[in-house]
């Protein structure tokens, strides 16, 4: 069997690999560069114009008061999923895997919550008040409405932000260490005070893995009731289509299903550029694979069942979504994402597809196009057929919201651009870890187990 | 900063309020309406007293296209299905029904709860209020209203009024600005300034003192607005008739007049607007 990492490759070599993809970028860096903040200023601009002229630029209308904006809020927060698996649930089953691709799933996690928390500000319409759906202390004794899930998303989502945040940066101590000690000037000053003086002591390290696995600890269950709450937003309403009890499941297994397409496309665009096929190896990118493909088929499933429940529901309302769904002008849509979401995951079980670099990156960016098409096919065909036939309408987005909606994936690969410079991509102590523990640990544990077997054998026979 | 205040009335927050509960009592008033479908012609008189009573924007004909209309009162216009007999295929209006449809004011208002500011709540006259100047504009309740009878404030509509149209404006409504959700009152204004008057001549309101906008221009008097508190009150009288209580919606049709429904009972909204239905000559 093909082995993770290769066990030959010295500790300061991956330190210079690290640190060398930090250094000065090249020119496609730049293009790219100039490109997200030219698109996120299109979308800045598109949200000054709607905020002049109010909602009505969105194109939305009374039947659908939701668009692509709430959509696209949900999308972001199930790509926010993949760093809370990769490192918090992995570290936890002791997946050793995970180790060099860890972090750059971590600073997915926390860019796409920053991301997504642009949204419901974008939406809302009087987006100067935003701070009133807020408990803070004011004169008038005002509270907001506990009762509202919109409440609970605003209260999830800052946690979330704030712990992901948190557990992305003490993942990185030991690592900002390596950076101080190898640079020079505002970099050397940046990383002195970033690491926090860590010297690497049997104390400190002590410490530190304790707070890292209660990080973990405690950033699974939020994981879990990050996604809960939001699929509350719909869950909690009475509309068909949106009024369903496997919600929360159904949209914790698909955030988990987009988050790990997400890392398949990182995990190819970081090996492509940083040149880094020592570390993020082909039998890591299997395990990905595999594991994309396991949540998948849960998510597949949890679709079916939702399809059959309002099937034989015999549920007027919900029965007229799923056939407005399936064939009415929303159809094409929602037959990709069926499509994209429950057939194409089976493309990863191929091992030709799995080191087709090309083709699986189309691949994994296919199956998030079919993951945000799922939201959207839950935001708008509901609103279209409602319990008022008189107001039956659809909504489809102008140029306001397509450009606000680019302008997201924009932000979000800026951000990312400017960590992968400023911050190790690659998490330098956990992989020299990982590459002691194959050397020495494992091996010795291989010849113990072997010791065992032979003792036992022996004894049989005797 | 009251966080006591808050702790104290935790059970409040937490709780939707139900019919039965003291809050939801309505010692005095109730406002409540019967609209009558047997007499309605679908002119749209109600719909126009609306828009000059409450000072609707028109909002122009390309925007009214997209859906974006502000009428908080609409004549909805529906085709009866069925074997279509000789009489309809000549005349296909006949079989067209109307159904005015405006806020229903439900006790278990789905929009309440959604809101994230608690900008729509429900008064101890059982109204479903709507503070405009407390609305963030999340939209959440109009989504989840079944009736989708929330019109929401895509543009600024400070310019329908170009002066001196703004002399019409009726002074005890405000005029509400972009981002905001607004919908039916019941004519709170007219309400509020009954009140006051009956408040200081030391009684409640008298049936048929306070008139919406909608049923003082109806030309068939099909809208019929009033005290459901009061027992002896039109309204009241015409929900015994029609045996329609609260808190019970499984309404069982033992005899041909009883004629009332309320609009999408089975959600458990608890409409306070009742619908007689139209009797039609092949009924009889």
């Amino acid at each position: 069997m093909e082995e993770d990492i290769r066990k030959d490759i010295k500790w300061a070599q991956i330190n210079r690999d690290v640190l060398h993809s930090m250094q000065r970028p090249r020119r496609v860096y730049w293009i790219m560069l100039s490109v997200c903040i030219a698109l996120v200023g299109a979308g800045a601009y598109a949200v000054a114009y709607q905020y002049n002229y109010g909602m009505g630029a969105a194109l939305l209308n009374r039947p659908q008061m939701w668009g692509l904006y709430i959509a696209t809020f949900v999308f972001w927060i199930g790509v926010s999923h993949s760093g809370t698996l990769l490192s918090a649930i992995l570290h936890i089953t002791q997946s050793d895997w995970r180790k060099p691709i860890y972090r750059s799933a971590e600073a997915m996690t926390a860019f796409s919550v920053m991301t997504a928390g642009l949204f419901p500000l974008i939406h809302l319409g009087r987006i100067w008040d935003f701070y009133w759906t807020m408990p803070y202390p004011n004169e008038r004794s005002l509270w907001p409405n506990f009762r509202s899930p919109l409440l609970w998303d605003l209260v999830a989502i800052m946690t979330y932000l704030t712990s992901s945040l948190l557990f992305l940066y003490i993942g990185m101590i030991p690592d900002l260490a390596i950076c101080r000690d190898n640079t020079t000037g505002w970099r050397h000053k940046l990383y002195g005070v970033l690491a926090l003086g860590w010297q690497g002591t049997d104390r400190q390290w002590r410490n530190f893995r304790v707070t890292y696995l209660l990080m973990a600890c405690f950033l699974i269950p939020l994981a879990v009731s990050v996604h809960s709450i939001v699929a509350s937003d719909f869950a909690m309403s009475i509309m068909p289509g949106w009024h369903v009890t496997s919600f929360p499941p159904y949209f914790v297994s698909g955030a988990l299903y987009s988050g790990c397409a997400g890392i398949i496309t990182l995990f190819i665009l970081l090996r492509y550029t940083f040149r880094y096929e020592d570390y993020l190896t082909f039998p890591i990118l299997d395990k990905v694979c595999k594991l994309t493909f396991a949540i998948a088929m849960v998510w597949t499933y949890l679709n079916l069942i939702e399809f059959a429940s309002v099937w034989y529901g015999h549920n007027m309302f919900d029965k007229e979504v799923l056939i407005e769904k399936a064939s009415g002008p929303y159809a094409p849509f929602w037959w990709s994402m069926i499509v994209l979401g429950m057939i194409l995951p089976f493309a990863l079980l191929s091992h030709r597809i799995r080191r087709n670099m090309k083709l699986l990156m189309t691949v994994s960016l296919l199956l998030n196009v079919g993951m945000w098409l799922e939201r959207w096919m839950i935001v708008s065909p509901t609103l279209a057929k409602n319990h008022e036939p008189y107001t039956w309408a659809y909504h489809w987005p102008g140029w306001v919201e397509l450009t606000i909606l680019a302008a997201s994936f924009a932000w979000f690969t800026l951000l990312f651009l400017i960590f992968v410079k400023i911050f190790p991509s690659v998490s330098m102590y956990e992989v020299k870890e990982m590459l002691y523990h194959r050397r020495h640990v494992s091996d010795r544990l291989e010849r113990e187990a072997d010791d065992d077997s032979l003792v036992v054998a022996k004894e049989e026979a005797s | 900063m009251t966080v006591k205040r808050m702790i104290e009335n935790w059970s409040a927050f937490r709780k939707s309020g139900q019919v039965g509960d003291e809050y939801y009592d309505h010692k005095d008033y109730r406002w409540g309406m019967v609209i009558d479908l047997n007499t309605c012609i679908g002119c749209n008189a109600c719909v126009t007293a609306c828009y000059a009573e409450n000072n609707l924007p028109v909002v122009g004909k390309e925007r009214f296209g997209r859906g974006l209309g502000m009428h908080w009162m609409r004549i909805e216009r529906y085709w009866q299905t069925g074997e279509a007999d000789e009489t309809r295929t000549r005349y296909p209006e006949q079989g067209a029904q109307y159904t005015p449809m405006m806020c229903q004011q439900c006790e278990h208002a789905p929009c309440e709860p959604v809101c994230p500011v608690a900008a729509t709540y429900h008064t101890p006259d059982g109204l479903n209020a709507q503070v405009y100047n407390r609305c963030v504009g999340s939209r959440y309740c109009s989504n989840n209203c079944p009736y989708k009878v929330r019109y929401f404030n895509f543009y600024s509509y400070t310019e329908t009024w170009p002066s001196p149209l703004e002399q019409q404006l009726n002074p005890d409504i405000s005029v509400r600005d972009k981002g905001v959700m607004e919908k039916c009152t019941f004519c709170v204004q007219r309400l509020r300034r009954a009140k006051n008057e009956a408040k200081n001549e030391h009684r409640l309101v008298n049936d048929g003192e306070v008139q919406t906008a909608c049923q003082q221009s109806c030309p068939t008097q099909a809208i019929m607005f009033g005290n459901l508190s009061d027992a002896e009150s039109r309204v009241s009288k015409s929900w015994q008739k029609h045996k329609m209580e609260f808190g019970h919606h499984e309404n069982k049709k033992q005899q041909t007049t009883q004629r009332g429904y309320r609009a999408l009972e089975e959600l458990n909204t608890e409409p306070s607007v009742m619908y007689l239905e139209r009797v039609r000559d092949e009924d009889i």
